[in-house]
């Protein structure tokens, strides 16, 4: 019979999950690019909880909401994802023994839905039209109606995922680098990576320039991402703080998770090949440097797209 | 008439119409009338080539055209022609 979790075994069980966020390694891309006097290092993510980046924010999230009290034993966790938040939510919330519900894009691939149906969350469907702002959308408006059913995480919208990556992933990066850390390139999606650590990367080192990627069309192949301009911007971006902008072709990252794959070793995601496919480009501008990029996730939920780009 | 049903990133090409209508006989013919009407929506829809961007999918009424004959696939008056995203390589 499985036991009652109590507010204080919550704690507890907390405590023992905070080793497995974050403390990623960072790897150095030295064969599948020759970028010269410039090293590019990029932090492999998907080595935590849940597979990926999002563990952090997820945690971060959902320990704030634990200690402000709007998350207590009879709440269930409720946000928006177009998969790897909400398996961090999942795997979090089967730790602690406390309900998940995901609003997904119909559309999301069945690899995401039986994860999430394996770790015990619920997945309410939104429209396969709408991407995740739809499914934004529904989750705000299911919480309005149930506010006693649902603690709304809202990973756009909320400063604890941001502020994640601000205490953690780029203090991690600058305990690796140090002051020859020159520039920190990322995707935007929630924008919680990109914001949190380029703002503590800046405030450590005024001199480090970020630079920011977002997908080149509305529709596009790179999971998580946002094309600002036809996406409902994030909450918590800041417009200010990326000192560059650059557009990454879906086709051009499946090309360098081809070539990763083959002289790497590594089997990345497509979001992880977009950013080492920006910090490539970045790095050919450069004569010398130090680029830290991040891969939020490996290619294990990625069936089709492995089908796609290695048949 | 085929109807085309517009996926919300890119209603902001279209005026914010969710749906359109088309004198189109195939899937190709479709689309390319949508984004003759619309041009802005052609770099979304089309690559370089002039080819249907790979990370769109099409569905005439529940079927993926790659199930049909692809951007050949015939339309007609009770066409619904669907442009979804494609997240992580789902589909549905």
């Amino acid at each position: 019979m499985l036991a009652k979790t109590q507010p204080d075994d919550i704690a507890l069980q907390l405590q023992r999950l905070e080793p497995l966020i974050g403390h990623t390694p960072v790897y150095p891309i030295t064969r599948a690019y020759d970028t010269g006097n410039v090293q590019i290092l990029a932090k492999l993510e998907w080595m935590q909880l849940g597979g990926s980046v999002k563990a952090r924010p997820a945690f971060n999230i959902v320990k704030q909401a634990m200690n402000n009290g709007s998350l207590d034993g009879r709440r269930r966790i409720l946000d928006a994802s177009s998969g790897n938040t909400a398996i961090a939510y999942a795997s979090i919330g089967a730790a602690l023994g406390i309900g998940v519900s995901v609003c997904l894009p119909e559309n999301a691939s069945e690899e995401r839905k039986i994860l999430l149906r394996s770790l015990g969350a619920e997945i309410i469907p939104s429209s396969r039209f709408g991407t995740t702002d739809e499914a934004q959308e529904l989750a705000a408006t299911l919480h309005a109606k149930y506010p006693e059913r649902y603690f709304y995480a809202d990973q756009y919208g909320n400063a604890a995922n941001w502020q994640a990556h601000y205490h953690t992933t780029a203090v991690e990066i600058f305990d690796r680098t140090g002051l020859a850390l020159t520039h920190f390139v990322a995707g935007l999606g929630t924008t919680g990576t990109f914001v949190g650590t380029g703002r503590r990367l800046k405030e450590l080192n005024p001199e480090i320039r970020l630079v920011a990627l977002q997908p080149d069309t509305a529709l596009h192949g790179l999971e998580g991402w946002k094309h600002l301009e036809t996406a409902r911007v994030p909450g918590i971006f800041d417009a200010t703080l990326a000192d560059h902008t650059d557009f990454i072709d879906s086709a051009e990252a499946y090309r360098v998770m081809r070539r990763v794959a083959e002289r790497e070793g590594l089997l990345i995601s497509p979001s992880a090949a977009a950013n080492l496919a920006g910090a490539v480009r970045l790095a050919e501008t450069l004569e010398e440097g130090v680029i830290v990029t991040v891969f939020p996730d490996n290619a294990d939920k990625y069936g089709e797209v492995l089908e796609a780009v290695f048949s | 008439m085929a109807n085309i049903i517009i996926p919300t990133p890119l209603r902001k090409f279209t005026n914010n119409l969710p749906t359109l209508e088309s004198d189109g006989e195939t899937v190709i013919e479709v689309i390319s009338d949508l984004s003759g009407a619309f041009p802005e929506l052609k770099p979304h829809l089309f690559d370089d080539q002039c080819d249907i961007r790979k990370f769109i999918r099409i569905f005439v009424g529940d079927e993926d055209i790659k199930a049909l004959d692809n951007e050949a696939t015939p339309v007609d008056e009770n066409s619904v022609v669907s442009i979804v995203p494609a997240i992580a390589g789902g589909a549905r």
